[in-house]
């Protein structure tokens, strides 16, 4: 009798509560109460944007010379139009490039993120779910990768292999997916030992079944939040490379390549170098600040306390 | 502690392995190691000889087998374009990349340790909010950009640095500002959390209630115990610093390793470049097992756990 009074009470007291709001509607408004979750999505959103508009609303051709126009300050503006942020060597429009460089930042950015998690993930799985020798041998291979830093790494293979964007976005995801791996496998060994886990054996579930869902589903917030610091780390390596002349090649338009024109030019054009810093910093910033969010709300034991 | 010596030296040894494997194959990623070395110029019978004369024509595992025989005893090989051991002309460099690496390290860690002490003892408060926003910046950043900016400001316009080089003393300026700032910005947040954590423990309570000072309870009691998560993170950060030497020898022309590394690709000196990685991952290496051993003298738990 009394079960059943407890049950209806607390049926009713369900009744009472708001509909369960979809997955989208609880990420959006935990983003639009954070303002570092919301500077982030700005950011971030206005640079993809770029990227993809760049073309339409950018006031010069990006690799379109004048000649007579080199070495313009900022403001200069002659009858071929306005250059707000200066001119280079060859009279190219400054806030043009770096409008263009936006699509070589965003693009390393999310390809080479998606390549280095997707075999950083598996390896981590499959490394904490064996676990005895395979799992020694397999964090024996990703301590010594860790041990070379990760921009020299990257440096020696493409001075090996080659420069270019493909190859470039292809060696830094090859390269770095070594930090999810041991993240994922430190996570996977917690995991394992759940009760969940335990009860998936339980009730006959095969291995790479409780692997695939129960044991990924509970560890890929991890990799979610590491994401968000790769892609940062990454389109900084991309502009260091490019820089050192090992990344991306001319004729395409890189921040990194900017700063490398602008350093040659650095007792007499400072805003060769200023401006696309600056882009890279921002957008760096945006990526971080959104990770930040990101790790907050995946992370339950903060949103508790929150 | 001998025990951690041992498992420490076993644990090196493998590392070291896996990495002149890898060091190995890197230069074979393209399948022949000749296409990177031979001159655009040569002929195939002068293609053939180099390969020869490198012994790159036998089996495979038998090159390795020669390579790891001879890197045991620190020879990489002829630097074909110094005309040197690859080892020397490494270890000739090594000095300054060192020296850059610990003046960069000290600038850090004076900046970020009191940065992150104050900001944790006034949390919320305008200089609080101040570290923050510099750290965030000065971690979005990139290192060689800072370096750029240094040299406008300090060698263009007020042209009181040198720009390049390592001639005179106060050469070591800007890049050591450059990593030192880097380095910073990435251990200050982590200074006042570590902070903030060990300022709510009982031990400091009972300080407090003891009726010692404030600056005495901070200093002994508090920082003593935030410094081990700092110091471990110092360590990871290492490995950021040495590879950003890279790109930051490369702006300000500083002599040392990293920049050696950016000249032996350009010139496809591959013998250099092997044993420059060789250095890279055993300095790191070598730097976090002191480390290690440094938390054993400042923490009693795990010198006796």
């Amino acid at each position: 009798m009394e079960n059943i009074e407890v049950g209806k009470a607390s049926t009713e007291y369900i009744s009472t509560l708001p509909p369960p709001r979809s997955l989208f509607t609880r990420v959006t408004s935990a983003l639009f109460r954070s303002p570092i979750g919301v500077a982030g999505t700005v950011i971030v959103g206005f640079v993809i944007l770029l990227a993809i508009i760049g073309p339409q609303i950018s006031p010069h051709e990006a690799v379109g010379h004048n000649l007579r126009a080199r070495f313009k300050p900022p403001g200069y503006s002659d009858s071929s139009g306005d250059y707000i942020l200066g001119t280079d060597q060859l009279g190219r429009d400054i806030l043009s490039r770096i409008i263009a460089g936006s699509r070589v930042s965003v693009l390393v950015g999310i390809v080479s993120v998606l390549i280095a998690g997707t075999i950083g993930v598996t390896y981590g799985l499959v490394s904490g779910f064996i676990g005895g020798y395979v799992d020694t041998v397999m964090m024996r291979i990703v301590d010594a990768l860790l041990s070379i830093p990760f921009i020299v790494l990257v440096v020696a293979i493409s001075g090996v292999v080659g420069a270019g964007l493909g190859t470039l976005i292809l060696i830094l995801g090859c390269t770095g997916w070594v930090t999810y791996a041991r993240v994922i496998r430190g996570e996977v060994l917690k995991v394992r030992e759940m009760e969940y886990v335990v009860a998936a054996y339980a009730v006959g579930q095969n291995r790479p079944l409780v692997m695939l869902r129960h044991i990924l589903p509970n560890v890929i917030s991890s990799a979610i939040v590491l994401a968000a610091v790769q892609v940062a780390v990454t389109i900084l390596a991309e502009s260091s490379l490019s820089f050192l002349g090992l990344g991306v090649k001319t004729p395409t338009v890189t921040w990194g390549l900017m700063l490398a024109d602008g350093k040659a030019y650095i007792n007499s054009a400072w805003w060769m170098t200023f401006y696309p810093g600056i882009a890279i910093t921002v957008t760096v910033l945006g990526v971080v600040f959104l990770g930040d969010w990101l790790r907050d709300f995946l992370d339950p034991n903060i949103r508790a306390r929150a | 502690m001998r025990e951690f010596i041992v498992t420490r030296i076993f644990q090196l040894v493998v590392t070291m392995f896996i990495v002149s494997l890898l060091v190995f194959l890197m230069v074979r990623l393209r399948g022949d190691p000749i296409s990177i070395m031979a001159p655009p110029i040569f002929n195939q019978e002068q293609i053939e000889a180099l390969r020869a004369a490198w012994g790159f024509d036998k089996p495979v595992l038998e090159q390795y087998a020669i390579f790891l025989r001879k890197a045991v005893t620190g020879d990489f090989g002829i630097s074909f374009f110094q005309r040197l051991p690859a080892m020397e002309v490494v270890i000739a460099r090594l000095g300054n990349s060192w020296l850059l690496a610990a003046v960069a390290s000290l600038i850090g860690l004076t900046i970020a340790v009191p940065l992150g002490i104050l900001s944790a003892l006034k949390r919320n408060s305008l200089l609080d909010f101040a570290s923050t926003a510099l750290a965030s910046l000065g971690t979005a950043m990139p290192s060689f950009w800072l370096g750029l900016m240094l040299i406008i400001v300090f060698s263009v316009y007020l042209r009181i640095l040198p720009s390049f080089g390592a001639l005179e003393p106060k050469a070591i300026i800007m890049p050591s500002l450059t990593l030192g700032v880097g380095m910073a910005a990435r251990l200050s947040r982590l200074t006042r959390s570590a902070m903030l954590e060990v300022l709510n423990q009982d031990y400091v309570r009972t300080a407090r209630s003891k009726g010692l000072q404030g600056k005495h309870v901070v200093l002994r009691h508090a920082l003593r115990n935030a410094l081990i998560p700092v110091v471990t993170v110092f360590g990871l950060q290492l490995g950021w610093l040495l590879g950003g030497s890279v790109v930051v020898e490369s702006v300000f022309a500083w002599p040392g390793l990293g920049r050696l590394m950016v000249e032996s690709i350009n010139v496809r000196d591959i013998t250099v470049v092997q044993a420059g990685l060789f250095w890279f991952s055993l300095s790191f290496i070598l730097i976090n097992y002191a480390l290690d051993a440094f938390y054993m003298l400042i923490d009693p738990r795990i010198r006796i756990g």
